[in-house]
């Protein structure tokens, strides 16, 4: 140990200034240039890319409770980009490209961990189904296989291969899966725009939307009128009632999505694993703790209550896999109310109005999702209104026209 | 667990019971257009409030109407379709069709 870090160990000076992470409360602007509804990692990370990479920091991030505390802290943080459809993969993998380098942007440990995911097959549809994942993925440069139950004994030893009557038949090997900090996610955001200069208000609810001739001119909130030039919706479970206020109907349903996790254990299962059949997927935190995740309810509810038969059938799952998680006693349980639709794709981009832009419809998807909707909704801002490519297949009025993009790969839709 | 009561078989775990979907109006085929089908298809009421919605007693295979709270999911009241649908539909081929 460095002598001079004794010196401050034993003095009564803290070694430099701390300097907190966030500023404090201010009062609101009458005006914003762009106005960003929602304080979850998809609205900071949009607030950061507008101030980093298009110069525009007169923005206001307003959220109606705290920082992250709606699904950005409810999801079970797994990021990967294995998915099936060509439009989802190329999202999915621009968002795991940009996952890769996020602490070094922010300077701010997001505790990136890409230890790879593993989905097993137990049916030979699965299995044809996996294969043409694979090779979907490989294509957009993502690195995901087809492994055997020999390679997934070597992957995962501790791993049950023949829970009850559903013997592994193969598996999906994603070696760019990974899991992050989600806390970290949208604090590194939060502090990279608001040094930057964008005003981010907690505790802030929007109750209207001020419109005149099919533009929206500004927000009412518990805090006050505040006027806009622009309007980004990213509000996760509510975005369907946020846009009835905004006057206009989203496609989504609103389900329950249930998790829990136990009390920290030794480091014994590096890779994330999920199965399709089992309606379940189980990984360790870099704190020991096992999530358990993965149920959707199984009828529409805005409530993000527990319920005991989802719980048990959960965790008869995650024992099928690993029978000795048996043992272990849960240390916490929680709900999140996903906003479904009915291709299990994202609402992107423009709404009925101007210059109100829409993040909406991110279902089981959306943390994995937190980089690269920043970047492409702060594009969309920039440019006044033109889709970037990436999210023009996720575009609202593709229900209208027919053309939903069937992601059959989404965690929710092999469940 | 939470129960509910079927028309049928009376007071029964919520386990027991299948979601089947809002009850919508089907719009005729023959004469709508694209975007009020695309309503029909993919639109549901969410907001927070009553809907309405098709559920299954499973064991019996009998389907009935649920008016429930989408926020507190309070069941408030389930009854016989027979209450809604008194017409009979006959599906018959359109003339002209083979």
């Amino acid at each position: 140990m460095p002598l001079s870090l004794l010196k401050y160990g034993r003095g009564d000076n803290y070694p430099f200034e701390r300097q907190p992470d966030l500023p404090g409360p201010t009062e609101l602007r009458d005006h914003y240039d762009v106005i960003i509804i929602g304080g979850g990692g998809h609205g900071v990370a949009t607030a950061y890319y507008l101030a980093k990479y298009h110069g525009i920091t007169n923005v206001a991030v307003l959220e109606k409770a705290y920082l992250g505390g709606g699904n950005t802290a409810r999801n079970t943080a797994v990021i990967r980009s294995n998915y099936l459809t060509p439009e989802g993969v190329r999202f999915y993998s621009a968002s795991v490209k940009l996952y890769e380098g996020l602490a070094n942007e922010f300077d701010f440990n997001i505790m990136y961990s890409q230890r790879g995911q593993l989905t097993l097959a137990h049916t030979d549809a699965t299995v044809r189904a996996f294969r043409q994942r694979a090779e979907v993925n490989k294509h957009f440069g993502g690195r995901t296989e087809l492994i055997d139950r020999q390679a997934i004994a070597e992957l995962v030893p501790c791993l049950n291969l023949d829970p009850a009557e559903l013997p592994v038949l193969a598996g999906l090997w994603h070696k760019d899966g990974a899991t992050a900090r989600h806390d970290a996610v949208a604090w590194g955001y939060a502090r990279g725009a608001t040094q930057r200069g964008v005003e981010l208000h907690q505790l802030t609810e929007v109750t209207g939307i001020q419109q005149a001739s099919g533009r929206v001119t500004g927000v009412t909130t518990n805090r006050g009128t505040i006027g806009c030039h622009t309007v980004i919706q990213a509000v996760a479970g509510h975005s369907a009632t946020l846009a009835r206020k905004a006057g206009f109907e989203l496609p989504l349903v609103a389900y329950p999505l249930q998790a829990m996790v136990t009390l920290p254990v030794k480091p014994f299962l590096n890779p994330l694993v999920s199965s399709s059949a089992l309606h379940c997927y189980v990984q360790q935190t870099s704190r020991g703790e096992i999530v358990i995740g993965g149920g959707s309810d199984p009828y529409p509810l805005y409530q993000s209550r527990a319920s005991l038969p989802l719980k048990e059938s959960l965790i008869a799952s995650a024992v099928d896999m690993f029978p000795f998680l048996s043992e272990m006693r849960l240390l916490r349980q929680w709900a999140g109310i996903t906003d479904m639709t009915t291709d299990y794709s994202p609402i992107m981009g423009l709404s009925p109005l101007q210059n109100y832009y829409l993040d909406a419809g991110w279902g089981t998807w959306g943390f994995k999702a937190t980089p690269i909707c920043g970047q492409t909704m702060a594009q969309l801002v920039a440019s006044g209104g033109q889709v970037p490519e990436l999210i023009q297949p996720f575009a609202l009025d593709r229900f209208d026209r027919f053309q939903q993009v069937n992601e059959m790969g989404a965690t929710a839709a092999s469940h | 667990m939470k129960m509910m009561n079927c028309p049928l078989n009376g007071l029964r775990n919520i386990s027991e019971f299948t979601y089947g979907g809002q009850v919508h109006t089907m719009p005729d085929p023959s004469t709508c257009d694209d975007q009020s089908w695309a309503r029909y298809v993919f639109y549901e009421e969410n907001d927070i409030g009553i809907v309405r919605e098709w559920w299954q007693h499973t064991p019996s295979s009998y389907w009935f109407i649920v008016e429930r709270h989408n926020g507190s999911d309070d069941i408030l009241r389930t009854y016989d379709p027979g209450e809604l649908f008194i017409d009979r539909v006959d599906f018959r081929t359109p003339e002209g069709a083979s």
